[in-house]
């Protein structure tokens, strides 16, 4: 199977330099890429009731022009030399504080340019998507200038030029985050999920401004030009931290382990949120980050094997946890990020894995989005109940719905031709390439998703119909199912963006190239032992779920095992126990401090000064003699005290 | 003998000519206009003549060329009576936006129901008939316009005067005006007479030591020029008890026009009792071109004597601090406590002031002192005149409530007026994103490298104390209830209204964006000698 492209080994190794011409033509156009949506979200955030009767219509169109902008200027990128393709434009200096500067910079080069048509298409059709869902919302309008801010910093983000613009849209995506997943407020749970997605992204983000900070410090400026260029001048040292800095930032916002806790509760979101920032974009963005960074990730082998063992552990976590919940969102946000995990892992294989880490993170965009949608619809008919144990047969009442969602879960376990296919095996292929533990675990990983996901498939289409007769399961309005159809469309058609190595080609110049290893049973015998795990993974799942009944009711007596996953692995158990109460007794011991210490010597300072103060005021008395007096002892100091100084 | 005339350079000197000549214009005016023409004729006169001089300075600038990277150091005018170079003409320019300022505060009418806030009869003893006849018939005083031009004059010639007398004819030429005009106040004029008189006499006083400081440093150096006094200095010729003993006398005489401690008890009584509209000028134009002048002497003249002056100056800059920030804690009137805070601003511009280094010391990209003591002047000047602006609107039957007690829920009643206080308060207090913020880290800076650093230590910690006064201000008139009736804003014409905006504004754009101005200051602030 293998497809290595001939023409990589032509290209120079080692890390690529970002060296951009400044925007011409139809490029100096970028910026309208980011600014229509920007002023979608500032029109229907500040606009009020006035826009809520065409508020929804004017989100999907900034977005879609925004689609259409990136289209072309895909087109004129792919019109260009291949050694051409890193275009810049300077928009202005953002702030100066002595010798650093920084400026607002957008950099669209092949990386950037998938992003802006990943972020734009299928956002695009999310915000679709999400006028009929959110058609009965009072506050749809608001949820369409959240998302116009989302699809905004996502592209703020992934445009940047430097460190400092990429903070910027990281913290705007994750305000959006924090907005949209809250965005049914009344509900507790769904606060409470907004505020802990937000705190614990909050660690991440430290990740991220320490490592800019170092790489300040280290190159003295945040420029990726800059950094870029001078990488290899760094210690290894200094390389190392960096890496792993940026790899706690990955690891807040694409919710891996250990920050992984947040994911699962951020489902409590309208469906269209999860579909777009928890499956499709933003959590990809710790992808995004590592991929980019590949100047510095390239240079230091430590911070790559974190990276490995980071994804390894999140691929099986995430797809354990997807084993055990009842929850159809939660099953596919377990399933997000063991795909994620997989992604991270490609990352951290170094040259050989980062175009196939954007390969899977694109394919898994379309899949992911093209199922959460899919539950959304399935929810649209069910009442909004979430939980598979209520379905049942629903591949009847829902037939577009239905074969949608079967062309995504193809996609997902990898089953050829369709899109995940293609990514997934790439990666098992290049990780058994790497390290025969690494390639096991994403061998395993590949297993569990098909059981996991045949398991979901089950539960929801097929088996006995087991919901309650009040509710009457119906195929939802066309204007959520076209959206359904496109995303299938393009999880089933996704995969072919690498034939011919054309993905891999395409991102040589940005992620570098390097020396295809070639395993000692051939990459065909690879995808056949991986089809073959799948085939094993679907069958137990039928064993359990097809042949015998499903209950309506969650079994409770089960193994130790079904108990950890259904608890998430004990992640927030252990965030429980090991963070947050040591921090409550850490916060009543300072509070103690702070009232009795901190706030007697400030008081006490406090009432001295005054008491000094109406002291000092008896001199103020008045009398024009008093005062001619001070001025004369004032005179006769100061020329004492000359005198003093001089002659002493 | 020979007569040889002075070479005298009249259009680098336009801008001082202009204001002494719509000064004498003006009282001109008051001999020949009816009285019912006077104010409007005052107000346009003074207005487009503080206007003509602006325009004048920017001429004069131009022929330096402060946009340039290499400016020209400046002239030296009148036989060297007058120094005309970057931070004069930067003081010329604040100066005369202040004394606009000033001309509109002075102006305003709305406040008092149809008349000026100046007595309507000055000669007419407090509670006599007399008065009372007076502001029955609507008298008003316009002759403030053409003492505060004549004030206006003296404050442009003060920092460019180089030579002593030009030094002391400057000084008492902006004294004189405002000791009158302190005791003209419309509302509480026994205050008001007392503290000009208190003024007058303490302001003469010093000016005795100052004389005798010339007289001094005219015995040691034999010449009053100070570039002849430098060379003496530099040469060590003559008695040091005659340099030391005249340097001390001009520096008390200096340091009282700017109100530093231990020479700063007439602050309180005079700010209290002036009308506040003089006390809002005077309080931030007279410092301006005090510390012009102080800087000139010090530097130009006795800069070579840095290490003989620069310990007292530690000390006065130590003491004023303390004082303004502690004397201003238990403050309960408005303009008593905006007076103390304005010492403790001496005390924090004596502080950059304390940056004198030898130009050899000053690396590139440094912040220099005088670019730093410019930089405060500026932001100090429009931050007091707007807030004495604000003082002047709030008001109850008696005229202006300064108590500060009848500040209390003020944000209530105008939440507009109040923030913009609360701003110019936090402002003063050197909060970020003000530019009092800017300031203060300008002049820190600058004393931090001439290695001042115990009294950038102090001011430091006197920032913290006089936080807590503005503050508390803040607290009044946001989260307390008002006491009876309350406060009340009165709605004041266009003219109070402006001063007010521009300096707020002038406040927060020097906080947001100070690059420019610093920058700018940073080309042009050296003096020619």
């Amino acid at each position: 199977m293998s497809l290595v492209p001939s023409s990589l080994a032509a290209l120079h190794s080692g890390a690529p330099v970002v060296h951009a011409a400044s925007a011409d033509g139809v490029f100096s156009l970028l910026w309208l890429v980011v600014a229509l949506p920007a002023l979608g979200a500032a029109v229907l955030l500040l606009g009020g009731r006035r826009t809520d009767r065409w508020g929804h219509w004017l989100g999907v169109g900034t977005v879609a022009v925004s689609f259409l902008l990136s289209l072309v200027l895909f087109f004129a990128l792919v019109g260009r030399d291949s050694g051409d393709r890193q275009v810049s434009q300077h928009l202005w200096t953002w702030f100066t504080a002595g010798k650093y500067t920084v400026n607002l910079d957008l950099l669209y080069d092949q990386l950037s340019a998938v992003f802006l048509l990943l972020i734009t298409g299928v956002g695009g059709i999310i915000h679709l998507y999400s006028v009929g869902y959110m058609e009965h919302d009072e506050r749809r309008r608001r949820f369409f200038g959240y998302l116009n801010l989302f699809v905004a910093s996502m592209l703020t983000l992934v445009l940047a030029a430097d460190y400092v613009g990429v903070f910027l849209g990281w913290e705007g995506v994750g305000l959006a985050s924090y907005l949209l997943i809250g965005f049914w407020q009344y509900k507790p749970s769904a606060a409470a999920a907004a505020k802990k997605a937000f705190v614990i992204n909050r660690v991440g983000d430290i990740g991220l401004s320490l490592g800019s900070a170092l790489i300040f410090v280290t190159f003295g400026s945040t420029s990726f030009a800059v950094v870029s260029a001078n990488a290899d001048k760094a210690s290894s040292g200094t390389l190392t931290a960096i890496g792993l800095l940026l790899l706690l930032a990955a690891c807040g916002k694409s919710a891996q382990f250990p920050l992984q806790t947040w994911l699962l509760d951020a489902m409590e979101g309208p469906t269209p949120v999860s579909a777009l920032i928890h499956a499709a974009t933003m959590v990809t963005a710790g992808v995004y980050l590592i991929v980019r960074s590949n100047f510095i990730f390239s240079l230091t082998e430590d911070a790559r094997t974190g990276v490995v063992i980071v994804g390894c552990i999140t691929l099986l976590m995430g797809a354990i946890i997807g084993c055990a919940k009842d929850d159809i969102k939660k099953a596919l946000a377990g399933s997000t990020m063991s795909q994620i995990g997989y992604m991270i892992l490609a990352a951290g294989l170094g040259p050989a894995g980062y175009a196939l880490a954007i390969f899977h993170l694109l394919t898994h965009g379309f899949f992911k989005a093209n199922m959460f949608l899919g539950a959304g619809s399935v929810m649209h008919g069910t009442n909004d109940d979430v939980n598979m144990r209520h379905y049942g047969a629903l591949q009847k009442a829902m037939p577009v719905t239905f074969v949608t969602f079967a062309i995504g879960y193809l996609a997902i376990i990898g089953v050829p031709p369709f899109a995940g296919f293609w990514s997934k095996d790439r990666i098992i292929e290049t990780a058994f390439a790497d390290n025969f533990v690494v390639g096991l675990c994403a061998l395993v990983g590949a297993g569990i998703t098909a059981f996991y996901m045949t398991r979901l498939m089950l539960m929801t289409f097929v088996t006995e119909q087991r919901w309650e007769p009040d509710v009457h399961p119906h195929e939802s309005p066309r204007v959520m199912t076209i959206p359904l159809i496109a995303l299938a469309a393009l999880s089933a058609l996704g995969g072919f963006l690498i034939l011919n190595g054309w993905i891999t080609d395409w991102l040589a110049p940005v992620v570098g190239t390097h020396e295809e290893k070639s395993l000692a049973i051939g990459a065909l015998g690879m995808s056949l032992v991986t089809l073959v795990v799948v085939a094993i993974g679907i069958a137990i799942a039928w064993t359990f779920f097809g042949r015998r009944a499903v209950p309506r009711e969650a079994p409770t007596q089960v193994s130790v095992f079904t108990r950890a996953a259904r608890a998430e692995l004990y992640g927030d158990a252990f965030n429980e126990e090991v963070i947050v109460k040591p921090g409550y007794t850490g916060i009543r011991g300072l509070s103690v401090f702070d009232g009795s210490f901190v706030d007697g010597i400030a008081e006490g300072t406090a009432s001295a000064f005054g008491g000094m103060s109406s002291w000092f005021r008896l001199a103020q008395n008045g009398f024009v003699r008093s005062y001619a007096l001070a001025v004369l002892s004032g005179a006769a100091l100061v020329l004492l005290a000359l005198l003093a100084v001089n002659f002493s | 003998m020979n007569f040889t005339a002075p070479h005298i350079e009249y259009d680098l000197i336009s801008p001082i000519l202009v204001v002494l000549g719509v000064a004498v214009v003006g009282v001109l005016v008051e001999a020949a206009v009816p009285r019912v023409y006077r104010y409007w004729t005052q107000v346009v006169l003074a207005a487009v003549g503080v206007v003509g001089a602006l325009g004048a300075t920017v001429y004069v600038l131009n022929r330096i060329h402060p946009g340039s990277d290499h400016p020209k150091p400046g002239f030296l005018v009148a036989e060297g009576a007058l120094a005309v170079d970057g931070p004069t003409l930067f003081i010329w320019v604040l100066i005369l936006v202040l004394a606009l300022l000033g001309v509109l505060l002075f102006a305003e009418r709305q406040l008092e129901g149809g008349v000026t806030a100046f007595a309507g009869q000055a000669a007419a003893l407090p509670g006599t008939e007399a008065e009372r006849e007076a502001s029955a018939q609507g008298l008003e005083h316009t002759e403030v316009f053409p003492l505060l031009m004549f004030a206006v004059s003296g404050m442009l010639m003060f920092p460019a005067a180089n030579d002593l007398l030009t030094l002391f004819v400057a000084l008492e030429v902006l004294s004189l005006p405002l000791y009158l005009l302190c005791g003209l106040a419309r509302r509480r004029r026994l205050l008001s007479q007392e503290a000009a008189l208190k003024y007058f006499m303490l302001g003469a006083f010093s000016s005795g030591f100052f004389v005798y400081g010339i007289a001094l440093t005219y015995g040691y150096a034999g010449s009053m020029e100070f570039s002849k006094i430098a060379q003496a200095v530099a040469s060590s010729s003559g008695s040091r008890a005659l340099l030391l003993g005249g340097m001390g006398m001009l520096a008390v005489g200096l340091l009282f026009k700017v109100g530093a401690a231990p020479f700063h008890a007439w602050t309180p009584d005079v700010y209290q009792g002036a009308p506040t509209a003089v006390t809002g000028f005077m309080a931030a134009a007279t410092k301006v071109a005090a510390f012009g002048a102080l800087l000139r002497l010090f530097y130009v003249a006795f800069g070579g004597a840095r290490w003989d002056w620069q310990p007292l100056m530690w000390g006065v800059a130590i003491l004023t601090m303390v004082v303004g920030s502690v004397f201003a804690l238990t403050q309960t009137d408005v303009k008593r406590l905006l007076a103390y805070s304005s010492v403790a601003h001496a005390g924090f511009i004596l502080t950059g002031f304390l940056g004198a280094r030898s130009l050899g010391e000053i690396h590139a990209g440094d912040i220099n002192p005088v670019q730093a003591v410019l930089f405060y002047v500026t932001t100090y000047g429009l931050m007091t005149m707007a807030a004495f602006a604000i003082v002047t609107v709030v008001r109850d039957a008696g005229g202006e409530a300064t108590h500060l007690s009848r500040w209390a829920g003020l944000g209530k009643e105008s939440p507009l007026v109040a923030g913009i206080f609360a701003f110019l308060l936090l402002g003063m207090a050197g909060i970020p994103l003000t530019s009092g913020f800017t300031g203060k880290w300008a002049v820190f800076a600058a004393a931090l490298s001439a290695g001042a650093w115990p009294v950038v230590i102090v001011a430091v910690l006197m920032s913290a104390v006089a936080a807590y006064f503005y503050v508390r201000v803040i607290v009044v008139m946001f989260f307390a209830d008002p006491v009876g009736d309350g406060p009340s804003v009165a709605v004041p014409s266009v003219l109070t209204s402006s001063v007010i905006a521009v300096g707020a504004a002038a406040t927060l754009v020097l906080g947001v964006v100070p690059g420019p101005l610093l920058d700018m200051l940073g080309r042009i602030a050296e003096f020619i000698r």
